[in-house]
């Protein structure tokens, strides 16, 4: 054990700059403390004003009904669902830092995970809008629960993936949020120890449940936290696996594919992983966060970026081979004249996704260009256009011409109510996200506490003469961790 | 609970804290609790606790989330009303494998975090005492109950002796209580005793 504790030389620290404990909370304690700068009132405001906005779009909706959209025949999905699938995606490399990296045991996830967490939160309630609201009566929203009603009782579709959806998002959301909060428990702690004001007493008192650090407590929060990650991992690949199942099992042509799940999952990791970078680069400079969130998270994280993104291009390759070897003319007529035809309505938004996902990325095989910070936040921006457009490809150039050319659609462009709903969830989303990193501290404090002495910058230092020494030796050295 | 007699001790690096519980320990004396900032490995084994049995409470939340979801739309599909979905059989499993899977999940995670807070005893507006604020910070609390028998001066050497600084005796409560951070309360009916 008392071996373990200890890292190679070879890999960069973790936490730079010579901190001990108490620096570590002072550092991450202060922004939460520290009275609200001007950049994030004007961020707030901003972010709070299209939320009114996106309220302001989605009441017209529910008072003149789905009609002030521009949806129709054969457009039934448009905007909406475009952005759901967006939102959801988005929430998932929250997961994936949170969950699957702990079980691999990856040290660096410490610095983003508190704050990923409360993206994937935020997105899936983003995300969770679109459904709701796109049923028109949206006071019927309840039918979609199994409930005992007097309709017989007739129930729900069970076997139907929309209703998988209802349960995976659900579930989804409550268990990241679970997950979220029993992590923030010792770190509200520390600051309802360390408040001076009243209110702070009183709010933080509250929020953190009354932990104490007991290491009973401890012992137990360590098996939940494992546990909830082992929970969530397979639940966060199930989420968009079910998502990609509302189209896979269709039988549109361009949906009706059996590699969706991987494609979609991956796509997801990829397109969430760029917002992260965008939330980080912003709120480590904002915040002064940079020892902790560093440029090796940075690149950690553009790393992933270009894998996923090259197994999303794989992904896109595959099905166009797959639509003309399948012979099913329908299938390739989507492909060939409904998206890779330049001179088609929408063969734009094919090329567009390609150029933003596949060939983008690929900038980030170079170690300078993946710790370029400003070229990070570039590529982060232009790999979430890049997938809305490809749930926009899917989605649109998939149903707006149909089987019946006699029912083909014209030129679909969303309403100035379809686009404000969108722009809504972008007010909700960045309210959310700002008042969590004012009131929350946005790196977990125990779990860089945890890590400081195997990753930190001053105790790797010491660590080269570790490395040379006898087992012996060191054990006797260290021999209070032998147990 | 009640509140009780401490000899309390601090340590500022884990590796004094370590060897320090083990004397401790090896002295005979009782610790009541360690409190630390950070959760450190082996420091439950070092103390002899036993290890946690919440993995198999949310097994068991688990599997009753999957006996749920199966049973309920089994009796559902094919019992209370039976529906034909382009002439499959009613009893179509493969169909329900999601939400029997999120159901799983879902009652595992939920059940679990409610049976941590049960055990762990933390709610929003219970209040504790846990003798040093800074325990949540850089400082690694060790208490030790005293006994009518015990000789405060003793415990109070040894703890300096195996690397404790601070060592005081405090009196504290040692269960919840319903109560605000930002007001001096104690436990009902107790206000006497925590008086003298």
């Amino acid at each position: 054990m008392g071996l373990l504790r200890y890292e190679s030389q070879a890999r960069p620290p973790l936490v730079d700059g010579t901190k001990d404990y108490h620096q570590v909370t002072e550092d991450i304690c202060r922004p939460v403390e520290a009275k609200p700068s001007k950049l994030w009132w004007v961020g707030f405001l901003i972010s709070v004003a299209l939320l009114i906005f996106g309220i302001i779009s989605v009441t017209m909706e529910v008072i003149y009904g789905t009609g002030q959209w521009n949806l129709g025949k054969t457009i039934g999905w448009g905007w909406d669902i475009t952005n759901f699938v967006w939102w959801v995606g988005i929430g998932h490399a929250g997961t994936l830092i949170s969950a699957i990296l702990l079980l691999f045991r990856q040290g660096w996830r410490t610095g983003v995970n508190r704050a990923a967490e409360a993206m994937t939160i935020f997105a899936v309630m983003c995300a969770g809008q679109f459904p709701i609201w796109h049923m028109g009566r949206v006071w019927d929203a309840f039918f979609v629960l199994p409930y005992p009603n007097t309709r017989g009782p007739l129930w729900v579709n069970f076997n139907s993936p929309l209703l998988w959806d209802v349960f995976a998002i659900s579930t989804y959301f409550t268990v990241s949020l679970l997950f979220w909060y029993s992590g923030l428990l010792p770190d509200l702690a520390t600051l309802r120890d360390r408040a001076k004001e009243k209110w702070r007493k009183y709010f933080y008192g509250v929020a953190a449940f009354g932990w104490t650090g007991s290491t009973k407590h401890w012992q137990r929060h360590e098996a939940l936290s494992l546990v909830l990650a082992g929970l969530s991992t397979p639940l966060v690949l199930s989420v968009h696996t079910i998502v990609s199942f509302d189209f896979a099992t269709s039988v549109v042509p361009g949906w009706h594919t059996t590699i969706f799940p991987p494609y979609f999952v991956a796509g997801a990791i990829f397109s969430g992983f760029a917002m992260v970078q965008t939330l980080l680069l912003i709120t480590r400079k904002v915040l002064g966060l940079e020892d902790y969130i560093t440029v090796e998270h940075i690149e950690v994280m553009n790393k992933v970026i270009v894998l996923t993104g090259s197994i999303v291009g794989i992904a896109y390759l595959t099905e166009l081979f797959m639509a003309w070897y399948s012979h099913v003319d329908y299938e390739w007529f989507a492909f060939k004249e409904n998206r890779l035809s330049l001179s088609s309505p929408y063969g734009w938004s094919y090329w567009l996704m390609m150029g933003c996902n596949v060939l983008s990325p690929q900038i980030f095989w170079f170690r300078k260009m993946r710790r370029n910070l400003l070229l990070t936040f570039f590529m982060s921006i232009l790999v979430n256009i890049g997938m809305w457009f490809e749930r926009f490809v899917i989605i649109v150039t998939s149903v707006y011409r149909d089987y019946l050319p006699s029912s083909w659609s014209t030129y679909y462009t969303p309403t100035i109510w379809e686009v404000g709903f969108y722009m809504g969830t972008f007010g909700l989303f960045f309210t959310c996200y700002f008042l969590f990193s004012k009131f929350f501290p946005v790196i977990a404090i125990a779990e860089i506490k945890h890590i400081l002495k195997k990753n930190g910058e001053s105790y790797k230092e010491h660590m080269t003469e570790e490395e040379g020494e006898t087992t012996e030796a060191f054990g006797e050295k260290h021999g209070g961790e032998h147990h | 609970m009640s509140v009780k007699k401490f000899v309390v001790g601090n340590f500022y690096d884990e590796a004094v804290l370590f060897p320090a519980v083990k004397k401790v320990r090896r002295a005979g004396y009782k610790i009541h609790d360690v409190y630390t900032p950070f959760p450190i490995h082996g420091l439950d084994k070092v103390m002899g606790l036993r290890d946690t049995s919440l993995h198999t409470a949310g097994f068991i939340y688990g599997i009753t989330g999957t006996t749920t979801a199966v049973s309920f739309i089994t009796w559902a599909l094919t019992i209370d009303w039976q529906i034909n979905f382009g002439g499959k059989p009613f009893f179509s499993l493969p169909a329900w494998i999601p939400i029997t899977f999120e159901l799983t999940v879902l009652f595992a995670a939920v059940g679990m975090v409610l049976t941590f807070c049960w055990l762990c005893q933390l709610a929003p507006f219970v209040k504790k005492d846990h003798f040093n604020p800074r325990s949540t910070d850089d400082t690694f609390v060790m208490a030790l109950e005293c006994t009518d028998k015990t000789n405060e001066a003793e415990v109070i050497a040894f703890l300096n002796s195996v690397g404790a600084k601070d060592v005081s005796v405090e009196h504290r409560e040692t269960g919840w209580w319903l109560g605000r951070y930002d007001q001096d309360t104690v436990k009902y009916g107790k206000k006497t005793e925590a008086a003298a």
